[in-house]
């Protein structure tokens, strides 16, 4: 009996920092899909190019993978700048045909994880840290650095995406560009140009939790598709265009995840966000709708 | 108006409708009869369209209830209600647009006329019907055209010229001639008295003051959820209360 | 022209297909053209609900497995009739078992089309995004089921051995051509008379603006549905065949995400309003896929298909069909002559 409550202690332990991390691999969706409605489900794939990045200057030049993934964002900035003009130019400009820019995010994603099958092959690639494979022992209570260390940076990046959005002109225009476009004309601010810093943000969040995931767990060229599933049920789940809806609800899933893994077995694990998400798609329709 | 002692065809009863906590619609009662024309005014955001909305069951209203033509619509979803012979004209027209001009008003009688178990149509007389209706709205040389194709006034002729193709009791025309010139309103109006005198009841929601007083027998206005007055067009538009909603906002 | 006669026609080019790939007498052929024409099926049973309705359904790999995993679901019952029932349904199940594959295949339809209605009535009261990322939830939950079930091999995978011949057709490959080639059949009609149909009307309205259409009287929900359960029911189909050809199915196969971006792909490629247009592209994609495969890699292979797909989408919307009526209608008007003033467009070559 004791040991099953050791045993659920650590997995709620584990999920709160699976959680952490969660939060920081869907900061990006909430913003571009909660907050610009642009459904960026190609997201996960370049949160694995950030870990393919972390994890070949991590090998090549001994970095640690965030001081790496912090030096990347300039270019993942850059990148999300050119990927939200494109889907401009070509969608979102003429309205309505939400269908092709779906087509076309899922294109992005498919050819970012082919891109990286070609170069890197289906092996497991890892990375080197001082912190990996180490743990805080506090009492029964197991916290491996491995995944306390992302978790904390998660945290630090995601108050920061907070204070940013909430505190900053341009953080606010960014709250009201989906809600009000009209108003921030009156404001004489682009409303394209807002959208374009908001989505070249959202997709530098990638570069960072990138290095995280290639710090918790090996990657391979697939992986972004298990987190697919994860990324939109949190953030439908913690309310459209909400970070601290956002947190709450990859801190759930974190922990339900983590407790299914440690009683049912690891298989059943990726089975839980596509099932709530599920779930909640089809019991709160209401509360997703109300925009 | 003759006072017709029947039941009228619209009743709406105690409507209510929230956003979150904004109140849009608190309390409204309002009655149609048959074959009458109704203006609806109120000024921006005094809730005229989600009233349209929950008559037509685009929105579900809270509180209250809508009866039409003796039936009680609450919970009916929108094409149920349309089936009933209430249609609508948006604001905003919203044409389908990879149909063209004819084939947007085949839908409300391939889907509605043809849904109602006291008429079948064949393809030979919806064909027929669709050059009536956009004769009526004088569109028929543009029946093969593209809505995108078409100016802002002849866009405003088949959003209502679709609505008629329902065959309805009951049309609400939504702001229909919003950003007109002065002839292009003319026109409409004229539009819907002759739809008028086919029969149907209409209920004209409208800005243009002028065209609400050419057309409406009875002026009702809404201000902030509320109805605030109702009754004979000269007589409301003079009254304090009115008056004062306007000129306060 | 009526259908019966189009259906004639169509049966007639299959009937020819089958006459020539026979006489020709490669295995090989039939392999590849197997894939090609179950391609055709699942680009067109995504194009009822994609193209027609405007729906994406990026699930298509879940579907095909639906029909995939009952085929060997009921291919093992009959393995192990002993086991699976109790002693006196014995003999008659053994009457029953091992079904025959039409009737696997009308199976597979049937479950993957009542999948589909369950998923649709959770979610197509949604806006249309929350569908399309509820069909990718739906494809790993079901996945995940799959791993888990022992059943059907789990994590393992199972072995299905067909016959290697049966009479009429020869080599047990012909026979599972000859299906697919009936599937195309079936999966074309139904799509060409959802077009010409009161049912396309309705689903291009829903396509253009879902509120109108209610407003005119179209029972949307309704529509979706239906639309929904036609395309899950034409996906399990071609999975249902897909252990008999394979020999050997896992979860990664049977799941695998190629079938998602192909059913995606092809019907954008190839063009999503008219009924030939998902075939175009699924008949193009995949032979040269199959090209790609043999002669480069099958990773190239996917690359090509991804870069092909934003391609399409950004640059030609309206897909192979989309260019050609547009290339025709040019030449129309250049044959009415003197339209000097169409340089606007700025290439009047």
């Amino acid at each position: 009996m004791e040991v099953s409550f050791d045993l659920l202690i650590n997995a709620i332990i584990a999920g709160l920092m699976l959680g952490g991390f969660y939060a920081a691999v869907t900061a990006g969706v909430s913003i571009s899909f909660g907050m610009l409605d642009i459904v960026n489900i190609a997201h996960p794939g370049f949160i694995i190019l950030g870990s393919y990045i972390a994890y070949i200057v991590n090998t090549s030049l001994g970095l640690d993978p965030i001081v790496v993934s912090i030096l990347a964002l300039p270019a993942f900035y850059a990148l999300g700048s050119i990927v939200y003009e494109v889907y401009y130019r070509s969608f979102e400009k003429h309205g309505q045909d939400s269908l092709r820019g779906l087509a076309f995010f899922f294109g992005l994603l498919f050819v970012t994880e082919v891109i990286l099958n070609l170069v890197f092959g289906v092996d497991y690639r890892s990375v080197d840290a001082p912190y990996i494979g180490g743990s805080l022992s506090i009492g029964a209570m197991e916290f491996p650095y491995r995944m306390l260390v992302p978790c904390i940076v998660a945290l630090a990046m995601f108050a920061g995406l907070q204070i940013y959005l909430s505190r900053t002109f341009i953080g606010r225009a960014v709250m009201a560009v989906s809600q009000d476009p009209q108003a921030l004309q009156l404001m004489a601010v682009d409303p394209i140009r807002i959208k374009r810093i908001a989505f070249s943000i959202s997709l530098a969040t990638a570069s960072l939790a990138g290095a995280f995931l290639v710090i918790i767990q090996p990657v391979i060229p697939s992986a972004g598709r298990d987190y697919i599933g994860r990324v939109f049920a949190i953030c439908v789940l913690g309310g459209l265009g909400s970070l601290p809806g956002t947190l709450i609800a990859a801190l759930l899933l974190g922990v339900i995840e983590s407790i299914t893994a440690t009683f049912y077995g690891p298989s059943w694990a990726p089975a839980v966000a596509f099932g709530l998400l599920l779930l909640t798609l089809a019991v709160r329709p209401s509360g997703l709708l109300g925009r | 108006m003759t006072k017709a002692k029947s039941a009228p065809l619209l009743h709406i009863e105690q409507l209510g409708k929230r956003f979150g906590g904004f109140v849009a619609l608190d309390g409204v009662d309002l009655e149609v009869a048959n074959g009458e024309r109704l203006g609806l005014i109120g000024p921006n955001g005094s809730g005229k369209s989600t009233l349209v909305n929950c008559i037509c069951g685009t929105l579900q209203n809270e509180t209250g209830s809508v009866t039409f033509n003796g039936e009680k619509l609450d919970g009916m979803v929108a094409h149920e209600r349309t089936h009933r012979g209430l249609a609508r004209s948006f604001q905003l027209p919203r044409p389908f647009r990879s149909m063209s001009v004819a084939e947007n008003i085949r839908v409300p009688l391939l889907y509605t006329v043809n849904a109602r178990s006291r008429s079948h149509l064949s393809h030979r007389e919806i064909d027929e019907r669709c050059m009536e209706l956009l004769t009526l709205v004088s569109l028929h040389d543009k029946a093969r055209k593209s809505p995108a194709d078409l100016t802002q006034v002849e866009m405003r002729k088949l959003e209502l010229a679709r609505a008629m193709a329902a065959d309805p009791k009951l049309l609400i025309a939504d702001e229909s001639m919003a950003g007109l010139s002065h002839s292009e309103v003319e026109d409409i109006v004229a539009l819907l008295l002759r739809m008028n005198e086919h029969g149907v009841t209409i209920i004209m929601i409208e800005h243009i003051m002028r065209a609400v007083m050419a057309f409406s027998q009875r002026l009702a206005v809404l201000v902030s959820g509320k109805k605030i007055a109702d009754g004979n067009p000269e007589d409301v538009i003079k009254d304090k209360e009115v008056v004062g909603a306007y000129l306060g906002t | 022209m009526r259908t019966p006669f189009f259906v004639l026609i169509l049966t007639a080019i299959a009937a020819a297909l089958y006459a020539a790939f026979h006489s020709i007498g490669n295995d090989y052929l039939f392999f590849a053209g197997y894939t090609v024409l179950q391609y055709i099926v699942l680009a067109t049973a995504w194009n009822i609900l994609g193209g027609y309705c405007g729906y994406v359904n990026f699930g298509s790999a879940g579907f095909f497995a639906i029909g995939v995993y009952s085929t060997v679901c009921l291919y093992t019952i009959g393995q192990s009739v002993e086991d699976v029932f109790p002693q006196f349904l014995v003999a008659p199940m053994q009457l029953i078992f091992p079904l025959p594959l039409p009737a696997l295949i009308v199976v597979g339809g049937a479950v993957s089309g009542l999948v589909g209605l369950g998923m649709g009535y959770l979610t197509l009261r949604l806006r249309g995004v929350f569908f399309a990322i509820a069909t990718l939830a739906l494809a790993v939950v079901l996945e995940t089921l799959i791993v888990n079930w022992e059943f059907v091999g789990g994590s393992r995978g199972a072995y299905v051995i067909p016959p290697n011949e049966i009479p009429v057709f020869g080599p047990y490959i012909d026979f599972l051509f000859a299906l697919m080639l009936i599937l195309v059949v079936v999966s074309l009609t139904v799509a060409r008379l959802i077009e010409r149909s009161k049912l396309g009307v309705g689903f291009a309205t829903i396509r253009d603006d879902e509120l109108a259409a209610e407003a005119t009287g179209v029972p949307t929900l309704r529509l979706k549905l239906i639309a929904t359960v036609l395309s899950g029911a034409l996906f399990g189909m071609a999975g249902a065949p897909f252990p008999y050809y394979i020999g050997y199915v896992e979860p990664g196969s049977a799941f695998n995400l190629s079938y998602a971006v192909n059913s995606i792909a092809m019907p954008m490629i190839g063009g999503t309003t008219f009924w030939a247009g998902p075939m175009i592209g699924a008949v193009l994609l995949s032979t040269l896929q199959q090209v790609v495969t043999v002669t480069v890699s099958s990773a190239v292979n996917l690359l090509i298909t991804g870069l092909l797909l934003i391609g399409f989408v950004i640059i030609a919307p309206r897909g192979i069909v989309g260019l050609w009526q547009d290339w025709m209608r040019r030449r129309a008007e250049r044959a009415k002559g003197a339209t000097p003033a169409a340089g606007a467009e700025g290439t009047p070559a």
